[in-house]
């Protein structure tokens, strides 16, 4: 019998159901008429993707001139594994418990969170997941947390709105997040606000997450933003983060 | 009907009769006032249209002439009327006149009663006679092309442009879609004027505007004369301009309106005082056009949690039937609102959701019941997302729902692109053909997991409704009942534009539209 072959990390491709066949799916639509010359259209704009021999599995009129494709091929780029760096929020999380008892052990004050759903964005399930008492999927949020004086502002909230809240409340840690944006219409809010902190001179003397769908860390961190979370975090996540960070930047 | 669900009759009277106090309670608060909306539906409803230099709707730059005469609590109809006597002018000419500051409507002569009456209602009467014409047109549309079955597979474009919409909704409608819903932009309930014109750009919907309306329904029909059913319009009669909103769908024959007022206190902080009052006029106005509406209940449920607070969902739907028969709007014409989003990690959860959605039929029979999909728990993992949209589409065909608002796999992601809408509509018409009949085939085990659960939360619902009989809805909201979201009486946006009537205050569209064609 034939050993499995080692995968060489520093040329990493797909995995179909051989090591490094190359096998991806994918799927898209082509504003061409469903028939033979909108799949073979499929095939070479595939094949210009850098596929080895695509093939369409499927294909589906959608009625208005337009074609949908499901597709495989065989990718023919590879990627070195071992010089990847990601920068992340890199710290050991703790739990609700071990938050608050971090709190009244470090901080031994009331931890002020001011947070919104920034812009025309109208989708408060991101700063509810995090902020609201019930939290989301089995994880309290902040309004739950001893310790913490959490302010929900919630959704289409101006800057200069978040800005002059924060002030009020002496808030440690401002929380923005964005949800659905269309046209990368977040960036620029997001930038907006940095901007904003900053000629208020309050960006040291406050955390700034930011948080959603479409926010990783790193471009968090590009937008001058203290940590970003995308989809799967929850409210013991950024307390966490909120709290270390307040004992080591000495805002205590 | 035997109940599937064992379900106690008595006590589904008893939530209904708290439901009748609650909404006849409000119904004396709404009585006693109006608002800068219902005013400018009224200014609409007689033939007021376009903007002034700066853009802003004729509408508004004459009911605020009147607002600043401290002539509001006397209502529109009559200064429009009591300049028609005097000028022999039209509305449409008398607002023109009000903006070029020609005239100042609240200062002229005060003309015979009688004279002001009779202007008014030739005029009212016109656009009543126009409604109706719309109503038979769609009637005329059903009898002849016909539609699809129930439940009516019901999406969404999003474009933020009319006419790339327009493309969409098409493809839709060629892949099998019954109701296209143009998503308003966002933050548009919040605006407290309906903008004018075709609109090419919106973030995240486009404008709800009269031109909007009357472009997308020519290319529904058209599109409906194609494929041989008619496909109907959807639109957004909530928010600040409930009532305006309302009157320009029935002008422009749209089918479907989402409409309520409890969405817009809880979701969109619009003041309590102000939105009942322009939902009940809203609601008699879409009675009256044969206009489904929707309610939205399925909204509490993303900040709730769908299993422990299902009973609000229930009390609610009570109290929308209600306030939607004082504004005589036909049961036929509900589609009260509730959704699939518990947990999909619950254990027998799949049950849960068929307990409500059967509840639900069976105590609104004739309703036809907006079901919306799984959103909260929708991860980006669109293969499972398609699952969850499949077990929400089984419970739907199951229970006969009325109006499926179909989920998408890529629901979280990002507004559907076009292929999604044709999986999520595939997805759902495989379902419903291939599972037909399931609910006129499988019964409920006596005292089982679903007859249980759906008396439980029936229960729960009348208790909360008796509570709300004895406080008050207002109280009730202040309070955090619904959504958990607290609201104020005094607070939220729009209470500048609520004032009590005085005795001579009438509105000639309530008398002829208030319990459909006379």
């Amino acid at each position: 019998m034939k050993s499995v072959q080692k995968v060489d990390l520093t040329k990493i491709k797909p995995y179909g159901d051989t090591l490094n066949d190359g096998m991806v799916q994918m799927s898209f639509t082509l504003p061409v008429p469903y028939g033979d010359e909108a799949s073979e259209a499929a095939r070479q704009l595939a094949a210009k993707m850098g596929f080895d021999e695509p093939a369409v599995v499927y294909s589906k009129d959608l009625g208005v001139g337009y074609t949908y494709f499901v597709m495989y091929g065989k990718c023919s780029h590879t990627v070195d594994y071992t010089s990847i760096e990601v920068p992340k929020v890199s710290m050991e999380f703790m739990e609700r418990e071990e938050v608050e008892e971090y709190i009244a052990e470090n901080i031994k004050r009331d931890v002020v969170i001011v947070g919104a759903c920034t812009g025309t964005d109208a989708h408060t399930v991101g700063i509810d997941a995090i902020m609201n008492m019930k939290g989301f999927d089995g994880h309290f949020g902040l309004e739950r947390y001893k310790g913490i004086d959490a302010i929900n502002m919630g959704s289409q909230v101006s800057n200069e709105e978040l800005i002059a809240k924060a002030i009020e409340s002496k808030a440690d840690a401002i929380l923005v997040s964005q949800v659905v944006t269309q046209k990368d219409v977040h960036v620029a809010n997001l930038t907006e606000l940095v901007e904003m902190i900053e000629a208020e001179a309050l960006r040291d003397k406050l955390i700034l997450v930011c948080g959603g769908p479409r926010i990783s860390h790193d471009l968090a961190q590009e937008l001058g933003y203290d940590a970003g979370f995308g989809s799967g975090s929850y409210a013991n996540h950024v307390a966490s983060f909120v709290v270390k960070q307040i004992v080591e930047k000495n805002l205590i | 009907m035997v109940s599937k669900l064992n379900l106690n009759p008595e006590l589904i009277d008893s939530a209904r009769s708290a439901a009748r106090n609650i909404a006849e309670d409000v119904q004396n608060f709404i009585d006693k006032n109006t608002t800068v909306a219902v005013e400018r539906t009224v200014a609409r409803l007689m033939g007021v249209d376009g903007v002034d230099e700066v853009e802003k709707p004729l509408p508004n730059v004459l009911i605020d002439a009147i607002k600043e005469g401290g002539g509001l609590s006397t209502g529109a109809a009559f200064w429009i009327g009591n300049a028609m006597v005097n000028t022999g002018n039209s509305p449409q000419e008398i607002a023109e006149k009000v903006s070029a500051g020609q005239i100042e409507i609240t200062k002229l002569p005060i003309a015979h009663e009688d004279k002001i009456m009779e202007a008014v209602y030739k005029t009212a009467q016109e656009m009543v006679e126009k409604i109706k014409n719309n109503r038979a047109r769609r009637d005329e549309y059903l009898n002849t092309i016909g539609e699809g079955r129930k439940p009516y597979l019901y999406v969404i474009v999003a474009t933020g442009n009319i006419y790339e919409d327009v493309l969409q909704a098409q493809a839709a409608a060629k892949q099998g879609a019954d109701i296209i819903a143009v998503i308003r932009t966002t933050g548009q309930s919040l605006l407290d004027y309906v903008p004018y014109g075709p609109t090419t750009e919106g973030f995240g919907g486009t404008y709800a505007t009269q031109e909007n309306f009357k472009i997308m329904r020519k290319a529904l029909d058209q599109v409906g004369e194609e494929v041989g059913r008619y496909i109907r319009l959807c639109n957004y009669c909530s928010g600040l301009c409930m009532p305006e909103i309302a009157a320009m769908g029935a002008i422009e024959r749209l089918d479907v309106m989402l409409n309520d007022a409890l969405y817009g206190i809880l979701f969109r902080d619009i003041n309590m005082q102000r939105t009942f009052v322009d939902q009940y006029f809203s609601r008699i106005i879409n009675g009256f056009a044969g206009v489904i509406i929707n309610t939205g209940e399925d909204n509490y449920l993303t900040t709730s949690d769908a299993y422990e607070e299902a009973h609000t969902v229930l009390a609610s739907q009570f109290i929308n039937e209600q306030f939607a028969l004082k504004a005589g709007l036909p049961e036929e014409q509900m589609g009260l609102g509730h959704a699939f989003e518990m947990n999909p990690n619950l254990e027998n959860g799949f049950l849960y959701e068929l307990a409500q959605a059967q509840m639900a039929r069976e105590i609104f029979p004739k309703a036809p019941l907006k079901y919306m999909p799984p959103t909260k728990f929708m991860t980006g993992n669109i293969f499972k997302g398609h699952l969850q949209d499949a077990m929400f589409n089984l419970i739907s065909i199951w229970t006969n729902q009325g109006l499926q608002l179909l989920g998408m796999p890529t629901e979280a992601i990002h507004t559907p692109h076009l292929q999604d809408r044709m999986l999520s509509i595939e997805n759902a018409q495989y379902i419903f053909n291939n599972a037909r009949s399931i609910g006129d085939e499988v019964e409920y085990k006596k005292d089982g997991i679903i007859q249980k659960r759906a008396q439980e939360v029936l229960a729960k619902a009348e208790e909360l409704l008796k509570d709300i009989e004895k406080e008050g809805i207002f109280d009730t909201i202040e309070k955090g009942k619904f959504g958990g979201v607290k609201r104020s009486f005094t607070g939220g946006k729009g209470l500048e534009g609520v004032v009590e009537k005085d005795k001579k205050y009438f509105n000639p569209f309530i008398d002829l539209m208030l319990g459909g064609a006379k």
